[in-house]
């Protein structure tokens, strides 16, 4: 159905447009003189000053792999975060752990943990699916690199930026 | 004595050509980044050097190092002819304008001639062509859409331009700018006649065509120089980028600094005419007549004095960019023929009628 659109009805003086011009002109002279005298602050001046201090507790950055107090790893390489990611970003390759280790309970861990950061998309799946507590969203947003193979975060690297988060996990418990 | 005469007007024409006007184009693309990002509340480019001040500088560096593309499906004559055809009578028409008094004796105008605003609309009115042109050799939809809107544009202005002018010479009975510009300085501004012979029955009864006509003029002007909220021939919202949607590199730069100095050469126009070009208020500093000894320094508070105008309706035009939405099409037309162009041949009557009454 059509709808009419009633236009108002303009005093003589307001059809001279003038006095719109005059009353637009007031407004965006009031923001360039606030912006100018530093009254009103919007913009940060980016690489010299940085949002990392205010950033939100539940800020979704780089996803990364922590270790536990004992040093361990604590990805056990079930591959649901690699099944679940939306963008397939995550590549896992699982390996079993020799019986002669000292986590040996544990059976399998990842040989090669690959995140394509190009492909990420932070949603944080990856940390809402791992039963094991092992992959963590973290604060880094200034993710770069020169290459694709540089965009892909290996093993190393997501140690790397996720280092040792201490907290309980039942698995390792041997009374369980 | 005529080789005299080719070095003063040389020395002339390359300094408030090419090391003012131009470093001005560049200095104005800064200043509409720059008052538009405070008018946002934004920053703007401010890296390189001072205050972002190296911009332009930058700016022109990138356009210069660009590859210089011509697409393959363009008539590729007039493709490259078009840029120069809006670039050149955009920097002619700086030859009539009086930018100073005298210096050292000589005039500071490049062309004293006796018929400036006729000049500088024959001149001006031919950038449409390249605008035109531009349109029809890109041999695509949206500059050819672009290069309509501008011929009928920049054409319907060209008449309530030219008329609101009209009750100005008359008032001034004169066709010289430099002689305009002196009689402004003895007997008051057009839009501030409170000294001199302005301050007359005359002088304030012919106030309000000369405001009338200031109106039109600088509406005129803002649709001439196809800025907002006149912008309709290169729209980015409808027509990507109008009549230069096909232009890269310097062919590009050429459109964008003959837009800016035929701003340049507008806001110069309109403070000849109406503002008391390079005299100051209330009689200052004014010479007894045109060929009066006027000492140096004199002389240059004069070409300060309009600069300084100049400037400040380039700022005016900038505000009113990032303060008024455009048009639409029809509207503009029809404000265009249906009003301005009554509004200024009524204007020409009533500057008459006053002028008979207190002949």
């Amino acid at each position: 159905m059509a709808i009419v659109v009633k236009r108002p009805k303009l005093k003589w003086w307001e059809q001279l447009y003038i006095p719109g011009i005059l009353s637009g002109m007031r407004i965006t002279l009031g923001h360039f003189y606030r912006t100018l005298s530093g009254k009103k602050k919007v913009t940060m001046q980016y690489p010299e000053e940085k949002w990392d201090e205010h950033l939100p507790e539940h800020y979704r950055g780089a996803p990364a792999l922590v270790k536990d107090e004992q040093d361990r790893e604590r990805c056990v390489a079930c591959q649901l975060c690699e099944f679940i990611c939306p963008p397939r970003a995550i590549t896992i390759k699982p390996e079993e752990i020799p019986s002669d280790d000292k986590w040996a309970k544990v059976e399998k861990r990842p040989k090669a943990f690959d995140i394509d950061m190009i492909r990420c998309i932070y949603c944080g799946l990856c940390e809402e699916v791992c039963p094991e507590q092992a992959i963590y969203l973290r604060k880094d947003y200034a993710i770069t690199g020169t290459s694709r193979a540089e965009m892909v975060h290996d093993k190393d690297k997501l140690y790397e930026i996720g280092g040792v988060r201490v907290g309980l996990v039942n698995k390792w418990n041997e009374l369980k | 004595m005529d080789w005299q005469i080719i070095i003063a007007a040389t020395v002339k024409i390359v300094v408030f050509v090419f090391l003012v006007t131009l470093p001005l184009v560049a200095m104005s693309v800064w200043a509409e980044r720059r008052v538009s990002a405070a008018i946002q509340d934004r920053v703007g480019p401010n890296r390189v050097g001072p205050a972002g001040l190296l911009q332009a500088v930058a700016d022109g560096i990138k356009f210069l190092l660009k590859e210089d593309f011509t697409p393959d499906h363009v008539r590729k004559g007039y493709f490259w002819l078009a840029p120069a055809l809006v670039m050149v009578p955009a920097l002619m028409t700086s030859a009539v304008l009086p930018f100073g008094s005298s210096l050292f004796g000589e005039k500071m105008v490049i062309a004293d001639l006796d018929v400036g605003p006729l000049f500088v609309f024959a001149v001006a009115s031919l950038s449409v062509y390249g605008i035109v042109l531009a349109g029809w050799a890109s041999n695509s939809k949206y500059p050819f859409l672009g290069g309509v809107r501008a011929t009928s544009q920049m054409i319907s202005y060209e008449i309530s331009l030219g008329l609101s002018v009209v009750p100005l010479i008359m008032i001034y009975g004169e066709l010289n700018l430099s002689s305009i510009v002196l009689y402004q300085a003895q007997n008051g501004w057009a839009l501030l006649p409170l000294w001199g012979d302005g301050l007359s029955l005359k002088g304030f009864l012919l106030f309000i065509p000369v405001l009338i006509s200031f109106i039109v003029f600088m509406t005129s002007m803002f649709a001439e120089t196809n800025r907002l909220p006149f912008d309709l021939p290169e729209c980015e919202t409808e027509l990507v980028a109008g009549y230069h949607t096909e232009y890269s590199s310097m062919k590009f730069a050429l459109f964008f600094l003959g837009e800016y100095a035929a701003m340049i050469i507008g806001s110069g126009l309109a403070v000849t005419l109406f503002l008391g070009g390079w005299s100051l208020p209330f009689g200052w500093l004014t010479p007894e007549s045109a060929d009066a000894v006027v000492p140096w320094w004199h002389g240059l508070i004069h070409i300060g004095t309009f600069f300084t105008k100049v400037i400040l309706l380039i700022l005016f035009f900038i505000v009113i960019r990032w303060t008024l939405p455009r048009f639409r099409y029809d509207q503009l037309m029809r404000l265009g023929w249906v009003f301005f162009f009554e509004i200024a041949l009524f204007n020409v009557v009533l500057t008459a009628l006053i002028m008979w009454w207190l002949a």
